[in-house]
């Protein structure tokens, strides 16, 4: 007769504590629910989950207050710094980010991004860039690259009619209020776990407070770019990698030992 | 407290901070930049917040953000800032949180220029921002009840989770008149149960203006409107002279409603009945009072710095019973008291029967 061995179970991988477990409605093959996770096992391990305040944008991640298990607000379109820099003014001891998208943060939002980072508000940004309005379906972003299609770009973008895309990244990296600016991508494995580093970084610089910090992430809109989910991973990296570089852009003398702790 | 001689817009910003405001958000436009002025110097003296925003709409959405996380917060404007402002206080109305704002009327439309006017008066009680409600709107007259209207302007703000404005004029914020401050309150040392603060050992809270169900949105606006059925039963607020035997009233706000209490003394010291409805709150218009005196009235005579903007309210409250007449003059123009006295004596010549 054998005799069973009851091996204790070990838990190797579970939702985070920042992640609420209800289905969202971002689109399959696309990249935000991996960027809500990456952020979410942020805050379980910096431990910041029961101070972190999340502002939302107006776009596909509208409803992200509803996906993170922490206090959260919804801003009004391209607002949400303005709004975070409320929101960490009167409460400078909580934790205050926005997620934002491309048309929220680089179009209508320009303004109050920039003289976020110019003030050195002590805000986590992550910066969702997948060159499209997703929400309104898909129409032309000021991230858009030159020639993409896009329903309102019908024939591809016309740089000599509609400029040339925005790198916010390097614009945001000229402001010495913002201590860590950086672009990571969430179409590999590798750079999803370079990804989720940076993230951690952008919000150990506020926990510091040493200023503004933004996470840019180039990202996939699989239904907006009318490609499968495989295809739009391989788009974002032969086509947006090249425009976009992945990099560091800002890293303050403040910030640096941050980036050398082993985790 | 003593007496001292204060500027309009200072006193208010004094007066704020007496009230317990926690963080203040602004831009500078005349002719309320004073107010941001007093606020840039004593804000960070008390360890409170003040931001100079990059725009009118940073601004207002920086309240939004303050009000969201519990405290008690405001910003300044006027006019055309106010315009700038509509998103936000949509945005708040809709998310139910406290704000004060203070709106120093400017001459329009566009930028217009930077005298004294209440061309303000539809945007402030009517289209604050899109979508269905109506701010408090308080209206003073002078520095003194600027500084008093302050204080409620807050009360009101928590009481009801509600926008409340204060509209003053530029007259009333460059003029200096002696006035009395209240004591210094403490600052709130609690934050409410609704607010952003993190969720520590507690569930989570959330604040958003968004609903994409009709049935749910429908829900919110049917008790946003109950809310608003509540304040314009509770907080119509005016104040009167000489009405009690009037024939004729004659109706204005703030600065043109003091300037008209001139004209309505020369006017009895000629012996013409003519008394002075001052509304204090403009939304919610004091209808019950106006509809009151309208029983016993020949006419109205409403004054404002605008084209005649309360005469909606006006009519809608004496019901038609009896006429209502308009003197206003725009663009910056501030009435003298002879001119309204003119007009006093027109429409009283005119429409009133008996009682000379």
């Amino acid at each position: 007769m054998a005799t069973a061995t009851m091996v204790e179970e070990q838990v190797v991988y579970q939702r985070p504590e920042a992640l609420n477990d209800i289905p969202t409605h971002y689109c399959p093959g696309c990249t935000h629910g991996i960027a809500h996770r990456l952020i979410a096992e942020v805050l379980d391990e910096l431990g910041v989950r029961e101070r972190t305040i999340g502002v939302s944008p107006v776009g596909c991640a509208a409803f992200a207050y509803q996906y993170f298990n922490t206090d959260g607000a919804e801003a009004a379109h391209g607002r949400a710094p303005a709004m975070a820099t409320g929101i960490k003014r009167v409460l400078p001891n909580r934790v205050v980010f926005t997620y934002q998208g491309d048309g929220d943060l680089a179009a209508i939002g320009t303004a109050e991004i920039i003289h976020a980072a110019m003030r050195g508000e002590k805000i986590t940004t992550i910066f969702i860039n997948n060159a499209i309005y997703g929400m309104t379906g898909g129409q032309m972003a000021p991230t858009t690259l030159a020639h993409q299609r896009t329903t309102s770009s019908p024939t591809g973008r016309d740089v000599a009619l509609t400029g040339f895309p925005i790198r916010m990244s390097e614009l945001l990296a000229q402001l010495p209020g913002a201590v860590y600016v950086v672009r990571r991508s969430l179409h590999n494995v590798k750079e999803i776990m370079k990804a989720k580093q940076a993230i951690r970084v952008a919000f150990e610089a506020q926990i510091n407070g040493l200023g503004f910090a933004m996470v840019e992430l180039l990202s996939t809109c699989p239904t907006g770019w009318k490609l499968t989910p495989p295809e739009a991973m391989e788009w974002l990296e032969q086509e947006m990698l090249p425009y976009y570089p992945l990099g560091d852009y800002k890293v303050a003398d403040d910030v640096a030992p941050l980036l050398k702790k082993r985790r | 407290m003593a007496v001292e001689l204060m500027k309009g817009n200072v006193a208010l910003a004094e007066a704020a901070i007496r009230a317990g405001v926690e963080a203040y958000f602004g831009y500078p436009i005349t002719p309320q930049t004073e107010l941001l002025e007093h606020m840039a110097k004593r804000m960070p003296e008390l360890g409170r917040a003040f931001v100079q925003a990059e725009s009118e709409v940073a601004a207002i959405n920086m309240v939004y953000g303050a009000a969201c996380a519990g405290a008690r917060t405001m910003t300044s404007s006027s006019s055309p800032g106010i315009s700038l402002m509509q998103e936000g206080f949509s945005y708040i109305a809709g998310s139910e949180v406290p704000a004060v704002i203070v709106d120093v009327m400017r001459g329009g439309p566009g930028l217009g220029n930077i005298q004294p006017s209440q061309a303000d008066y539809f945007q402030v009680t009517r289209s604050a921002g899109h979508g269905d409600y109506h701010p408090i709107v308080l209206a003073p007259a002078s520095v003194q009840e600027a500084i008093d209207l302050m204080g409620l302007a807050f009360d009101l703000a928590d009481q009801y989770r509600h926008l409340v404005f204060v509209v003053a004029d530029g007259l009333i914020g460059q003029m200096m008149e002696p006035a009395e401050m209240p004591p210094m309150q403490p600052l709130r040392q609690e934050r409410p149960d609704w607010a952003l603060t993190g969720a520590e050992g507690r569930e989570v809270n959330t604040i958003a203006s968004l609903e994409l169900h009709a049935e749910g949105l429908e829900a919110v606006n049917l008790r946003l409107q109950a809310k608003l059925e509540t304040i314009r039963a509770a907080e119509q607020r005016s104040t009167e002279i000489l009405t009690e035997d009037a024939n004729l009233i004659v109706v204005g706000y703030g600065t043109a409603g003091r300037i008209a209490q001139t004209a309505v003394l020369q006017a009895r010291q000629q012996g013409l009945k003519v008394g002075l409805l001052r509304p204090i709150s403009l939304w919610p218009f004091p209808e019950e009072r106006l509809s009151e005196l309208s029983d016993r009235v020949q006419a109205f005579l409403v004054v404002e710095m605008n084209a005649g903007q309360m005469v909606d309210d006006v009519r809608l409250a004496s019901g038609g019973q009896v006429p209502v007449r308009f003197y206003g003059r725009m663009g910056g123009m501030v009435p003298v008291p002879e001119e309204i006295l003119h007009e006093i004596v027109t429409v009283y010549e005119k429409l009133i029967t008996s009682g000379v």
